[in-house]
């Protein structure tokens, strides 16, 4: 892309998009961190997950005024104005992952050393690293400005939700064998939810990030069936 | 579970279709002046009850354009205009066609208010009594009056419409010329920068009028300010070295033009 008239506009966008990757990255490790720390017990770390989050929310409120000025004072059109206001929404979808890994980090005292939950940490740890993927890949695809690639990240949502039905099965299991197993992994099925959600997250950035790169919207999935819905009715 | 069909998500999501209607069309239009030739197989259409915005750097054609559309290029000598141009389906190049009766059927308002040196009555008035629009003074005054209004101007000269309407300020002058341009009945309006002159209230107030013009006239508009064709247009037509490189759904042209230049130019990355 041709570099604008006035250089001082590239360089807004391009600071933009620089908090737009530092957030993402900082997402990535927020996600990580907080599940390390659940599987681990590791109270430290849920700390250092619970006080990167306000970097997160600094981040964010940073690249909302810098948009907001940036539509005020030069007024883009077309991509810019894609850029920009999908910058915008981006970030609060990346924000909200950061929340939702402080929650996750928060929960760590409260499942503490129970013994069955320990047994789940695998199925939580597949998930978490399914997810994980997710949130470095589409910040990594944008950056590259690869759309194509962006569309097949939407599909592997599907994948994380699939997961997340079998974590919700067998924590129900768990349940079932001995309620003194009810409070711990009620936490982890809080967790796992999260986890869900930040997939979720990731699908509105990736559509977001299509969007901005090629000015089409991509077309709107069909309606998700929900299993866990099904599984609490029967 | 959700019911509705994609087309009828569709047909929800869609307002109420506009009109489609062509007022004039431009086929293969090539320009020059003497040797040098400015537009090069210009084919556009301009869409009845529309704003059609004209875009595209200095020197790309637009204005030249907008001028062939009443023959307002007769007026230079070393100009001729090749190809088609028809309002309602008719060629307005044909020699039968008189002049005089297209420019007052095709209107058109400049970059800088022009009004005669005479009262803001007088401005009026004078198109509709040559153009034998009135046969009793009542009606002139009627005239005056409606024209005054659609152009929003009457609230503001109503008690002085005998002073000189030079006197006014530069957005009442441009809005006063809008009033003339309307008192002869035209049914298509040019507007040529209409509001690179005057300040920002003054383009509110005259952007506002061609919303509410639009309804019963066609417009054409040539103007530098991307703002102001994404804010009155609803398709809009870029130039660039005397071609017409892309016309659209205003909408999409802002926000995801196809072709390059007109993305470099709204972008402002023309090099």
């Amino acid at each position: 892309m041709a570099e604008h008239i006035v250089a001082s506009f590239d360089e807004d966008l391009e600071h933009i998009d620089r908090l737009l990757r530092d957030m993402g990255e900082l997402a990535g490790s927020m996600t990580q961190a907080a599940t390390r720390a659940l599987l681990t017990s590791d109270n430290a770390l849920a700390q250092r997950v619970v006080s990167d989050d306000t970097i997160m929310d600094a981040k964010q409120t940073e690249l909302d005024e810098r948009a907001i000025t940036l539509i005020a004072k030069r007024q883009p059109m077309a991509q810019d104005l894609r850029a920009v206001v999908g910058a915008i929404r981006m970030a609060s979808d990346l924000e909200r992952i950061g929340d939702l890994a402080k929650n996750i980090a928060k929960r760590v005292g409260a499942v503490g050393q129970s013994a069955t939950p320990r047994k789940l940490s695998h199925s939580i740890d597949t998930m978490a690293s399914m997810v994980l993927a997710q949130v470095n890949a589409v910040v990594d695809r944008y950056v590259a400005r690869k759309a194509a690639d962006l569309m097949a990240l939407r599909d592997e949502d599907e994948k994380i939700d699939i997961h997340y039905t079998s974590v919700f099965r067998e924590l129900l299991t768990y349940m079932m064998e001995d309620p003194r197993n009810i409070t711990a992994c009620t936490h982890l099925l809080f967790c796992a939810k999260n986890l869900e959600r930040v997939g979720d997250h990731v699908t509105n950035i990736a559509e977001n990030a299509y969007y901005i790169l090629t000015g089409e919207q991509l077309p709107v999935q069909r309606p998700k069936l929900d299993e866990t819905q099904m599984t609490a009715e029967s | 579970m959700n019911m509705l069909t994609d087309a009828a998500v569709e047909t929800a999501l869609e307002g109420a279709p506009e009109s489609n209607a062509v007022k004039m069309r431009g086929n293969k239009v090539n320009v020059f002046y003497g040797e040098k030739q400015a537009l090069f197989d210009v084919s556009l259409d301009v869409r009845e009850n529309q704003v059609t915005a004209l875009i595209g750097p200095s020197g790309c054609g637009k204005s030249t354009f907008l001028r062939c559309l009443n023959r307002m290029n007769d007026t230079i000598d070393i100009c001729s205009v090749k190809g088609e141009i028809t309002l309602d389906g008719e060629d307005i190049y044909n020699p039968r066609i008189d002049v005089v009766e297209l420019r007052a059927r095709v209107g058109m308002v400049f970059q800088k208010p022009n009004p005669f040196p005479k009262s803001i009555y007088e401005n009026i008035a004078y198109g509709p009594r040559i153009h034998g629009l009135a046969s009793a003074k009542g009606d002139l005054d009627g005239i005056v009056e409606t024209s005054l209004q659609k152009a929003g101007l009457f609230n503001e000269v109503k008690d002085r419409l005998h002073e000189p309407g030079t006197g006014l300020s530069g957005g009442q002058q441009q809005r006063l010329c809008i009033a003339r341009a309307i008192a002869v009945s035209p049914e298509v309006i040019l507007m040529d920068e209409p509001c690179s002159a005057l300040d920002p209230i003054a383009t509110a107030r005259v952007e506002e009028l061609i919303d509410e013009l639009r309804e019963n006239y066609t417009i054409v508009i040539v103007t530098h300010s991307m703002q102001q064709a994404a804010r009155v247009s609803q398709r809009t037509a870029m130039f660039h070295l005397g071609n017409l490189v892309e016309e659209g759904p205003t909408d999409k042209m802002f926000t995801n033009p196809e072709d390059k230049r007109t993305q470099d130019y709204i972008t402002g990355r023309f090099g």
